[in-house]
């Protein structure tokens, strides 16, 4: 610190105490309605301290959904969730690395082509092609499956860059050392830069984890078996009608479950996740 | 920017690019040309006919209200999620970089919600909010007002601004804050010493010094605004009440998927495409620049 | 070990912008060459062309029988250590040293003698299991050394191996270099821009100049009879004075002038700087009339203590003459 100004010191920590608690307040709300009974909720206002319902209300979602609207169990649906959310950063970093590698360390012919017909996805996020990919999904028999769910969404520019980028940063010696000792390219790949791209792959991981559990129109598109819904679509699903027809109770201890992973991720993996953030700055 | 060093192989590369470029040619390329395509089109109400209607689709958007005032809806809750979005992050980044005890913990404690998904966050400010039973709607209540933003257009844009932001400021926030800490101690120290004050330095030196960052994080919550906040939308007030929150995004899921109506669903998707692209171009002229300094 | 034959070699990168005119030199089997010149000479390009690491435009290398001109690195039989080490970050000094063996296929036990065997010479048997990191700037350098030299190539080539160290190390480095070729006797292509590494490692050296050879000899030879103006003024530390005198430029070496009485110069100069080195002192003048002939004379120690017009005197058997136009030598 520059100079020392108390009082500036607590104005700081006020603001940062009480942003921090406005932040998690929903969070906590969320929690104490997981843990009542529908009654408690419907009694305005909401008691502010956990109820007793913790264990009944999370069984009853785990294993049979919600009763008024959707009957899925939420066990499943994170099963799904937790397949997406893997299947698209190892897809997406396993199909990036290898396109990176090819264009940083080979010259061929339409090389610069193919690195802009890569880089121009940038610029066709799903949002702004909806129909027409659903159609596609639908013409190759993907509705309701996994490969439906995850293949169209590894294809990414973003990590393509960012293994790009990376591999730029390696001393051009050491493809030269490994060269003159005698490896291939895919030695090269496999033995210099796979293990070299360890701590870029975390970082993406976290990041690309988050982004896979929390896709949303695309499942929504494309799932209409209650077995292939996701956890984030099932809490949608849930909710039936205007407020007082909901059972919030489940749909909050569900909506807990959905966060619980992603932010566990977050939390526990902070350093790569700031890394990732920042590095792939998308 | 080349490699100096290249292996040399005939086809070892396109094995390489092949299963990207499949990839994207099939889910991007393809889709894409089809809603140039279909933007073109006239469908019948069965979905059985359809007629080569050039530009009609598009005019026929730009002279439907609803359209119009989608878009205008559209640049309000943009403006409004990026600003508040921006300033809050900067005042809590800048405490932080203030502090030093429990920074780490405050950081913890401020990035969270960028785990939640946009939908939930939708859920969680909506059910704080419910007209009934909300426990906020209870305390604005005792304050005189009158919360119902199933009926009201106005309230139920500020929800919705309210979970955008929400769940955007823990990505500012860090963005901001490594920013902040970029800035060299020693200029800081220098203006202390030329006599100004923490709030001159701020606006004197911090701010202008972030000004690159506090763009590029502009240009991305707009994107964010426009395209991530879907889930917002569709788990809240699904575009209502009227059309007070049927942003661009949602209304060519709506035309598209629950109205059903192709080509003009695909003409919006064609104007979308060129306002991402736009925006990617600025945000790109910006990584430019940005190398340059 | 094998010779390796340079046969007016050409290295063009676009019709427009040529980096090697033709370079021949033949190079004998265990010599140890330094390739000597400015940064940008081209001199690394020229190494990297023997590696396989560059195309070569035109011309032929040849390591021993075989003309190398289209085999990769791998086929060539050469091991490389590189400026900046070129040391696998993820792998321990042991795997570093290993891996090209494994590429090999060597056995297990035969990669393990011939990695103690090398650790041995270059003492970093007590660091094998670190990773590069952990090792200092010089254990870093010899790791280098090691992987070269497990492999038991027929040529090493060496890219500036010791200009990343600091200057006592360098020293210490340049005495291992020398006692480590005396005792595997492999064939070295050595590149510097040091002219003392040059001196004190080559037996034979090539001075490149802008692409071309300018001189190819043994180091003491090409000190004391500079072929070009540019090695002239290239090689000793201050180079070569070079006069203008009857349409010719006179060579002469700052330490072959010595003071005498001005009756006697045979040079006179008007002093601009003293720089006392201890063991003897360096002048800095220029010939009186005109300020851009610059000459610098060593002299003992307490030789000259104020500025002022210095008498200079040399022997005839000392002077060298270089043609101003071509900057060749020209002997008498």
């Amino acid at each position: 610190m520059v100079e020392n100004r108390p009082w500036l010191t607590v104005f700081s920590h006020a603001v940062l105490i009480i942003g921090a608690i406005t932040i998690a307040f929903p969070l906590y709300v969320t929690f104490v309605a997981s843990t009542l009974t529908l009654e408690q909720i419907m009694q305005v206002p909401m008691q502010l301290w956990p109820g007793d319902q913790l264990i009944a209300n999370y069984t009853q979602v785990l294993t049979g959904g919600s009763t008024t609207g959707s009957k899925a169990a939420v066990s499943s649906m994170l099963v799904n969730s937790l397949v997406i959310a893997l299947v698209i950063p190892l897809g997406k970093m396993a199909i990036s690395v290898i396109s990176a590698f090819a264009i940083v360390y080979f010259r061929f012919p339409l090389r610069m082509f193919f690195f802009w017909m890569i880089f121009v996805t940038l610029m066709l996020p799903v949002e702004v092609r909806i129909i027409p990919t659903f159609k596609v999904i639908a013409d190759l028999g993907m509705l309701n499956t996994y490969a439906g769910l995850t293949v169209p969404l590894i294809a990414s520019a973003t990590a393509t860059f960012l293994f790009r980028q990376f591999f730029m940063t390696i001393p051009d010696e050491l493809a030269e050392a490994a060269r003159v000792d005698g490896a291939s390219p895919m030695r090269f790949f496999w033995d210099i830069v796979l293990p070299l791209s360890k701590t870029i792959m975390a970082a993406l991981f976290v990041i690309q984890f988050i982004y896979g559990w929390n896709q949303y129109l695309w499942p929504l598109l494309i799932t209409t078996d209650e077995s292939m819904y996701t956890t984030v679509i099932g809490i949608k699903r849930m909710i039936v009608g205007s407020d007082a027809a909901n059972e919030w109770n489940l749909i909050m201890a569900t909506a807990i479950l959905a966060m619980l992973p992603p932010a566990l991720v977050v939390m526990l993996m902070q350093k790569w996740f700031v890394k990732g953030l920042v590095e792939t700055e998308k | 920017m080349e490699k100096r060093v290249v292996f040399r192989s005939a086809w070892l590369p396109y094995l390489l690019v092949a299963p990207q470029l499949a990839i994207t040619v099939v889910f991007f390329f393809w889709p894409a040309a089809q809603a140039v395509w279909y933007s073109f089109q006239l469908q019948d109400a069965f979905g059985l006919k359809t007629q080569f209607v050039g530009l009609q689709n598009f005019a026929h958007l730009f002279r439907d209200h609803n359209y119009l005032e989608s878009f205008k809806v559209t640049a309000m809750f943009s403006a409004l999620v990026a600003f508040f979005g921006i300033a809050i992050s900067l005042l809590l980044a800048t405490m932080a970089d203030r502090v030093l005890r429990g920074a780490m913990a405050y950081k913890t404690l401020l990035i969270w919600p960028y785990a939640v998904a946009p939908a939930i966050a939708g859920v969680l400010w909506a059910f704080l909010f419910a007209p009934s039973i909300g426990i906020v709607t209870y305390v604005l209540k005792g304050w005189g007002v009158d919360w119902n933003w199933i009926i009201n257009g106005d309230q139920a844009m500020l929800l919705v601004v309210i979970a955008s932001v929400w769940k955007e400021i823990s990505y500012n926030f860090l963005f901001f804050l490594a920013g902040l800490q970029s800035i060299p101690k020693s200029l800081i120290e220098a203006a202390a010493i030329d006599g100004a004050g923490p709030a001159r330095r701020f606006w004197t030196i911090a701010f202008p010094l972030l000004s690159p960052t506090t763009f590029f994080l502009l240009v991305v919550n707009i994107v964010y605004a426009f395209f991530d906040t879907f889930g917002v939308i569709d788990a809240t007030t699904q575009g209502g009440p009227g059309q007070a929150t049927n942003i661009l995004v949602y209304k060519v899921y709506h035309d598209g998927v629950k109205a059903a109506d192709l080509g003009g669903s695909s003409a919006q998707s064609v104007i979308l495409m060129f306002i991402v692209i736009a925006l990617t171009v600025v945000q790109f002229r910006f990584i430019e620049r940005k190398v340059q300094y | 070990m094998a010779a390796v034959s340079l046969r007016d070699v050409h290295k063009s990168y676009t019709p427009e912008l040529k980096v090697i005119h033709g370079v021949s030199m033949e190079i004998e089997d265990g010599e140890f060459i330094v390739i000597l010149g400015p940064s940008g000479c081209g001199k690394s390009t020229l190494l990297r062309m023997v590696a396989g690491l560059e195309t070569i435009s035109a011309g032929e290398i040849a390591i021993g029988e075989r003309v190398v001109n289209d085999l990769e690195p791998k086929d060539r039989d050469i091991a490389m250590v590189f400026q900046n080490y070129a040391l696998y970050p993820h792998m321990s000094v042991y795997d570093n040293m290993a891996y090209g063996l494994r590429i090999r296929g060597l056995s297990r036990e035969e990669i393990s003698v011939r990695v103690k065997k090398a650790a041995d010479i270059l003492e970093l048997g007590d660091f094998l299991k670190r990773k590069p990191r952990a090792l200092s700037g010089g254990q870093r350098q010899r790791v280098a050394m090691g992987r070269a030299i497990v492999r038991e190539p027929q040529v090493f080539l060496f890219d500036e191996p010791l200009s990343n160290l600091d200057a006592k190390l360098r020293v210490q480095m340049r005495g291992e270099l020398q006692a480590l070729h005396r005792r595997l006797g492999t064939t070295s292509l050595f590149v510097t821009h040091d002219q003392v590494e040059a001196m004190t490692l080559a037996q034979r050296m090539i001075v490149i100049n802008a692409g071309r050879a300018e001189q190819i000899g043994a180091p003491l030879e090409v000190y004391a009879k500079p072929a070009t103006t540019f090695v002239a003024g290239f090689l000793g530390s201050p180079p070569m004075n070079l006069i203008p005198r009857e349409g010719k430029l006179l060579g002469i070496r700052p330490e072959h002038l010595e003071p005498c009485a001005a009756s006697d110069a045979l040079l006179t100069i008007d002093v601009d700087l003293i720089e006392p080195l201890g063991a003897d002192t360096v002048v800095y003048g220029h010939v009186g009339d005109s300020e851009s002939v610059r000459v610098a004379a060593r002299l003992p120690a307490h030789a000259l203590t104020r500025e002022g017009k210095l008498a200079l005197r040399y022997d005839a058997a000392n002077v060298h003459w270089y043609d101003p136009q071509s900057g060749r030598r020209i002997d008498t």
